[in-house]
């Protein structure tokens, strides 16, 4: 079915717009007094805003997501490479991986907390781990998937071990790990938020918790909630870019 | 009596001796190749062919270095081959290309040990060659298959190699752009004076091509003969001769030459 340019925008703010209705209705005809209605939130929103707690709480959570998120590529990437390159290696470690991988994040936060104390350190570590664990993944997957004709190619010409992996199975195997990307940049503000509510007092996590511990602030936990959805959101449509670039666009034009 | 070939004075280029492969899957142990003697004399054009699954592409393999033989053994300018070499260039189906890169990107691939100017010079030599101007910064996949062919024969000219070894390299065109393709590859093979290993199973094709034809039998692949194609390009596929070369082949294939 073809889409006409405005349906992809409009049709979303019509189904925001009906939410609103709903949710302003539910809380007139409940009469609650704890829930606040949205021109509530709109309003707690703004004192956010004025305070300066909304640019700051947000580039705090991102900050701390950027610095896990980055540690996690630069360990999982190469990693992951050498992995999948030395089948041996892979069967060694595998074992160990799939077992680390289903532990929660959030099951991490005690041994976090000893390792790096009550703070940034251990919310970044919790993030590390998140992202980890999927970009490692793919990136083996990736790897071990490269056609073997591409290896032989850059082989050909001369290229040592390292520049073969750099030029040859490193961009091969990208476009596979860019959805391992995705997923972990997710999963890691999933986190991020989860550990603000322990470890820090900054943050959007923290504005959800704090809100709600001093003062019973519904307005402001909803407003928190809200925006944590709304960077969610734009992080992934920024990732879906990636996708999108000519030269891994290549692995997407099948599927 | 035939007229000696124009190459028959050149020098050995390649010699593959008592040559063996013996692959083993399930336990079983498959004799691919059985004693392949062979020797390429330099600047020649020759055509390995036979029937499919005979061990055509095995051998190319072992010959480019990718794998090694069960024994025997590989010699090229008297040195053994014991891995691939930038100075002779495996050139695959046009699956070959990289389609993270583009044109440019793809034919200067090889070149990451020349200074930026000379390599701009190549690229852009090569991209005229074999007629991808204004393609530069195309990718593989808003190519045809023709031209990701032809940028693979591109990429693997531009690190001036002095072999080239295809393995049915037009097998997936259409038979127009084949032709055109074998056109464009003796064109390229006279003007760069390669020697050049091609692996067809199109007696047609390795008729039009090669300086001399290796038919190999089916499993185990053994020479069974060599045909030397003595007729000065371009070739005339109609007359006498070359009909009776591509009969004779046929026939030593076993085949009837009819349809
Ligand atoms: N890695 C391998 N392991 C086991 N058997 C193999 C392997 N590679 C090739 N073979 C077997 O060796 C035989 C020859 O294969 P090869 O690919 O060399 O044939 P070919 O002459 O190139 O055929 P085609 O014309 O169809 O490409 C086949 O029977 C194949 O099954
Ligand atoms: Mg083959």
């Amino acid at each position: 079915m073809q889409l006409r340019r405005w349906e992809p925008t409009v049709l979303p703010l019509l189904t925001a717009l009906a939410v609103l209705a709903v949710w302003e209705i539910g809380v007139r005809v409940s009469g609650t007094k704890v829930f606040p209605s949205p021109a509530e939130v709109g309003r707690g929103l703004e004192e956010l805003l004025r305070k300066g707690l909304l640019w700051r709480y947000t580039a705090d959570s991102l900050l701390r997501v950027g610095s896990g998120y980055l540690l996690a590529i630069l360990v999982g990437i190469p990693l992951g490479l050498a992995l999948g390159w030395y089948p041996l290696a892979a069967r060694a470690a595998n074992p160990l991986i799939q077992m680390l991988r289903p532990i929660s994040p959030l099951a991490w936060i005690p041994v976090a907390i000893v390792l790096f104390g009550v703070g940034n350190e251990s919310a970044v570590f919790l993030i590390f781990l998140a992202s980890f664990f999927p970009i490692l993944v793919s990136t083996m997957t990736g790897v071990r998937g490269v056609p073997p004709m591409f290896r032989l190619a850059g082989a050909n010409f001369g290229l040592s071990i390292a520049a073969l992996l750099r030029r040859v199975v490193f961009p091969a195997a990208l476009p596979h790990m860019i959805v391992g990307l995705r997923i972990a940049l997710g999963i890691a503000w999933l986190v991020v938020v989860a550990a603000e509510m322990i470890a820090v007092d900054s943050g959007l996590g923290y504005l959800v918790i704090d809100s709600r511990n001093a003062g019973k602030r519904y307005d402001l936990v909803i407003a928190g909630m809200i925006l944590i959805g709304l960077i969610g959101l734009g992080l992934d449509i920024g990732m879906r870019r990636l996708e999108r670039l000519k030269s891994v666009r290549w692995g997407f034009l099948n599927d | 009596m035939t007229p000696p070939s124009r190459t028959t004075a050149r020098e050995t280029k390649l010699r593959v001796q008592g040559v063996n492969k013996v692959f083993t899957r399930d336990g079983k142990s498959v004799n691919v190749l059985e004693d392949i003697d062979l020797e390429i004399r330099d600047g020649e054009f020759v055509c390995l062919l036979g029937p499919s699954g005979c061990g055509k592409s095995t051998l190319l393999n072992i010959v480019a270095g990718f794998t090694p033989p069960t024994s025997g053994q590989v010699y090229i300018d008297g040195e053994p081959v014991t891995g691939p070499d930038p100075r002779r260039i495996f050139v695959f189906q046009e699956r070959g290309v990289f389609p993270w890169l583009t044109v440019e990107g793809n034919i200067g691939f090889g070149l990451f040990r020349l200074p930026p100017k000379e390599k701009a010079r190549r690229i852009a030599h090569y991209v005229k060659l074999v007629g991808l101007s204004g393609f530069e910064q195309a990718y593989p996949a808003e190519l045809s298959g023709g031209m990701k062919q032809r940028l693979e024969v591109a990429r693997a000219l531009a690190v001036n190699p002095d072999m080239l070894f295809l393995d049915e390299p037009f097998g997936a065109l259409d038979s127009i752009t084949r032709l055109l393709m074998r056109s464009e590859l003796l064109r390229i093979w006279e003007a760069e004076k390669k020697t050049i290993l091609f692996v067809t199973h199109d007696i047609e094709e390795s008729v039009q091509l090669a300086d001399r034809v290796v038919v190999m039998s089916a499993r185990p692949a053994k020479i069974q003969r060599v045909v030397e194609i003595d007729i000065p390009h371009p070739r005339d596929i109609s007359s006498p001769r070359y009909l009776k070369l591509r009969d004779g082949i046929f026939e030593e294939i076993g085949l009837a030459h009819k349809v």
